[in-house]
C-alpha cells in the first residue's frame, strides 16, 4: 500500500521490492520532531556533515600521501604544491577536523545543558561519547601522518601514555609502535587505522540514530512531546532550519580555510620529524588541550594517565551522577550557575593546556582539574537532592500560547 | 497527515504566485547545483597528473654513443622508449615495400627525422605490453623488427605494424635534436 504514495512509477516499482523511498519518506515527514528546537540542535546535523567532508576529503588525500617515514613529509608538501588543487584538499581535510571538534563541543554542551542524557537517552548519549572517543583517535592518529615534528612527538607522547601502566606498559607500547620508538611501522599502521576509523564512526553514527529516533529528539524545555500539537514534521522545517545552519558553517570553514588555514594548526609541523630533537614547546592540537591540562596536573605518571582517561569516562556515567528528573537547564536554577562554571572551567583547562607546564600554570590547571571532576562527582549528585527546580510547563505549547495572551 | 500539511499549499485562486514560487524553487536547486560542481571538480581533478609529474614529460638522450645495429631503452613519461641505429640494410628493407599495403599506412620517411635514427615509444598498441627485439638474442619476429610476446605482434624495422593484432605502428614520440649528438624527447 506505501507504494502508491509515489507518483514517479520507476520510485513506485523499486519501492515495492525495496522500500527505500518509504523509509526516507517516514523519516521526512512521519518522524515528530518537537516544534520548539532552537538553533543547537542544528549540531547534530552539522557533526554529520563534518564527517561526511572529512571522509570525501580524506580518501582523495589518501590517493596522494606516501605512509612511509623517507616520504611522507614530501609527499605531503607536493600535495601542497603540485597535486592539482591539493592544497584546497588538504587544508579543508585540516579545518573540517577542528570544526568537527567545535561542533561536537557544542553538541555536548547541548546535551549537558538541556539535560539530552536523561532518561531514556541514557544510551543515546553513551553513543555519543564512543563517538567522541573514536573521533579523538582518529584525529590524533590523522596529525601524526604528515610527520612534521609536533606529528612525530605527539605520536610519542601519546604512545607513551600507556607505559604507565604497571607490569606491562612497557610491553604495551613497543606493541604501538611495532619497534622500539615512533618509527616507520608505526606510522604505517596509524594511517590504516586513521582510514578504518572514520567509517567505524559512520557505523556508531547509525547507532546514534536509531537510539535518537526511538524517543525523538529532546528540546530547550526538556519535557515530553504530548502529542501532534507539539510537534511538527522534519521536513520542511528542520531540513530548511538545518541548511540556515549549514550555510553557516560551511561559509565560516571556507573563511578558515581561504583566510586562516593554518591558525588552528601549530607551525612546528612544517618541520619535518627529528627523531633527535624534540621542539621547545610541545603543544597537542587544541581540541585536545582540556585533557592535556588535566594530564600534566597531576604530578604522578599513572595518576595523570588515570584521571585524563578519567575525565571522558565520567560523562559515561553522567545519566547516574544527575538524578534530578527535571532536563532542561531552564527549570534549574542553581544548576544553570554550575553549568556556566563547568563551561569557564573547560575553557580554563584548554588554555591552560596550551601553556608551559611550570609556576602557576600547573597550580591553575590543579584547581581547575579539581573543579571538573568536583563538578560531575560531587555537585550534580548533590543538586539532583537538594535544588529546588522551577514548576514545568505543562506541555511544549502551553509556554508559547501563555506568551501569547500575555501579548495580547 | 503530517505528509499533506507539510508540502506548501498551492494557491488555487492566484497562479502567478505559484509561478514565483517555483522560479524561486528551481533557482535554489540549480544555484545548489552549481555549487555542488564548484566542490566536486577539484576533488576529481586531483586525479589528473600533478605539476611534478608533468615537469618530468620530456627526457634528453645523448645518442651519439650508440653504434650501429645497436638499440637502447630510455624511460620517457615512465615508459619505455627505443632508440635505435639502423643499419643500412635495415633502412633498405624499411623503405623496401609499398606502404600502401599496409594495415597502418606510413612512409618510413614520415617516422624518422635522420634516418639512420629510429626513436619510438616501446609500447605495443595492442593492449600496452613491451615489445621484444632490443637486445641482441630476442625474438625480433617475422619482419625483423619487434615481436610483442604478449598476444603476437610482429613490427618491422620501422616499427611499423605487420602482422598480429595491434591496430596501429608503434608510436613515435615527439622529439627534436638539440644538437648532433642529444634529443629531446617530449
Amino acid at each position: 500500500m506505501s507504494a502508491e504514495k509515489f507518483s514517479n512509477p520507476v520510485v513506485r516499482w523499486i519501492d515495492h521490492r525495496l522500500p527505500v523511498f518509504s523509509m526516507l519518506d517516514h523519516e521526512k515527514y512521519d518522524y515528530p520532531v518537537p516544534k520548539n528546537l532552537n538553533y543547537f540542535w542544528n549540531f547534530g546535523v552539522l557533526a554529520g556533515l563534518a564527517l561526511v567532508i572529512m571522509i570525501v576529503t580524506g580518501i582523495v588525500l589518501a590517493m596522494n600521501y606516501t605512509a612511509h617515514v623517507d616520504h611522507a613529509f614530501s609527499s605531503v608538501e607536493r600535495i601542497m604544491r603540485d597535486v592539482n588543487h591539493g592544497w584546497l584538499i588538504r587544508y579543508i581535510h585540516m579545518n573540517a577536523a577542528s570544526f568537527f571538534f567545535i561542533v561536537v563541543y557544542i553538541h555536548i554542551f547541548r546535551g549537558l545543558y538541556y539535560g539530552s542524557y536523561k532518561a531514556p537517552r541514557e544510551l543515546l548519549w553513551m553513543l555519543g561519547v564512543v563517538i567522541f572517543l573514536l573521533m579523538m583517535a582518529t584525529a590524533f592518529m590523522g596529525y601524526v601522518l604528515p610527520w612534521g615534528q609536533m606529528s612525530f612527538w605527539g605520536a610519542t607522547v601519546i604512545t607513551n601514555l600507556f607505559s604507565a601502566i604497571p607490569l606491562v606498559g612497557e610491553s604495551i607500547v613497543t606493541f604501538l609502535w611495532g619497534g622500539f620508538s615512533v618509527d616507520n611501522p608505526t606510522l604505517n599502521r596509524f594511517f590504516s587505522l586513521h582510514y578504518l576509523m572514520p567509517f567505524v564512526i559512520a557505523g556508531v553514527v547509525v547507532l546514534h540514530i536509531v537510539a535518537l529516533h526511538r524517543f525523538g529528539s529532546n528540546n530547550p524545555i526538556g519535557i515530553d512531546a504530548k502529542g501532534p500539537q507539539d510537534t511538527i514534521s522534519f521536513h520542511p522545517y528542520y531540513t530548511i532550519k538545518d541548511m540556515v545552519g549549514i550555510a553557516m558553517f560551511l561559509l565560516l570553514l571556507a573563511v578558515a580555510v581561504f583566510f586562516f588555514p593554518n591558525a588552528m594548526g601549530h607551525p612546528d609541523n612544517y618541520i619535518p620529524a627529528n627523531p633527535m630533537q624534540t621542539p621547545a614547546h610541545i603543544v597537542p592540537e587544541w581540541y585536545f588541550l582540556p585533557f592535556y591540562a588535566i594530564l600534566r596536573a597531576v604530578p604522578d605518571k599513572l595518576g595523570g594517565v588515570l584521571l585524563m582517561f578519567a575525565a571522558i569516562f565520567v560523562l559515561f556515567i553522567l545519566p547516574w551522577l544527575d538524578r534530578s528528573p527535571v532536563r532542561s537547564a531552564r527549570f534549574r536554577p542553581v544548576f544553570r550557575i554550575f553549568f556556566w562554571l563547568l563551561f569557564i572551567d573547560c575553557i580554563a583547562l584548554g588554555y591552560l593546556g596550551g601553556k608551559p607546564a611550570e609556576g602557576v600554570y600547573v597550580v591553575l590547571s590543579r584547581i581547575a582539574t579539581v573543579w571538573y571532576f568536583l563538578h560531575f562527582l560531587l555537585i550534580l549528585p548533590l543538586l539532583s537532592v537538594f535544588e529546588t527546580t522551577r514548576p514545568l510547563p505543562k506541555s511544549i505549547s502551553e509556554p508559547v500560547l501563555a506568551t501569547a495572551k500575555g501579548v495580547a | 497527515m503530517a505528509n499533506t500539511n507539510s508540502k506548501p499549499a498551492k494557491s488555487a485562486t492566484d497562479p502567478r504566485e505559484v509561478g514565483r514560487r517555483d522560479f524561486i524553487v528551481v533557482a535554489t536547486y540549480a544555484m545548489g547545483a552549481v555549487g555542488a560542481a564548484a566542490v566536486v571538480w577539484p576533488l576529481i581533478d586531483q586525479m589528473n597528473p600533478a605539476a611534478d609529474t608533468l615537469a618530468l614529460a620530456s627526457t634528453e638522450v645523448d645518442v651519439s654513443k650508440i653504434a650501429e645495429g645497436q638499440a637502447i631503452t630510455v624511460t620517457w613519461r615512465g615508459k619505455p622508449v627505443f632508440i635505435r641505429h639502423r643499419t643500412a640494410d635495415e633502412i633498405t628493407r624499411a623503405n623496401a615495400i609499398d606502404s600502401s599495403e599496409l594495415r597502418d599506412p606510413q612512409e618510413d620517411e614520415a617516422r624518422v627525422q635522420k634516418p639512420e635514427l629510429l626513436v619510438l615509444v616501446g609500447v605495443c598498441t595492442h593492449l600496452g605490453c613491451v615489445p621484444l627485439g632490443q637486445k641482441t638474442g630476442e625474438v625480433k619476429g617475422e619482419y625483423d623488427g619487434w615481436f610483442c610476446p604478449c598476444h603476437g605482434s610482429h613490427y618491422d624495422t620501422s616499427g611499423r605494424i605487420r602482422k598480429g593484432p595491434a591496430p596501429t605502428n608503434l608510436e613515435v614520440p615527439p622529439y627534436t635534436f638539440l644538437s648532433d649528438a642529444v634529443i629531446r624527447i617530449g
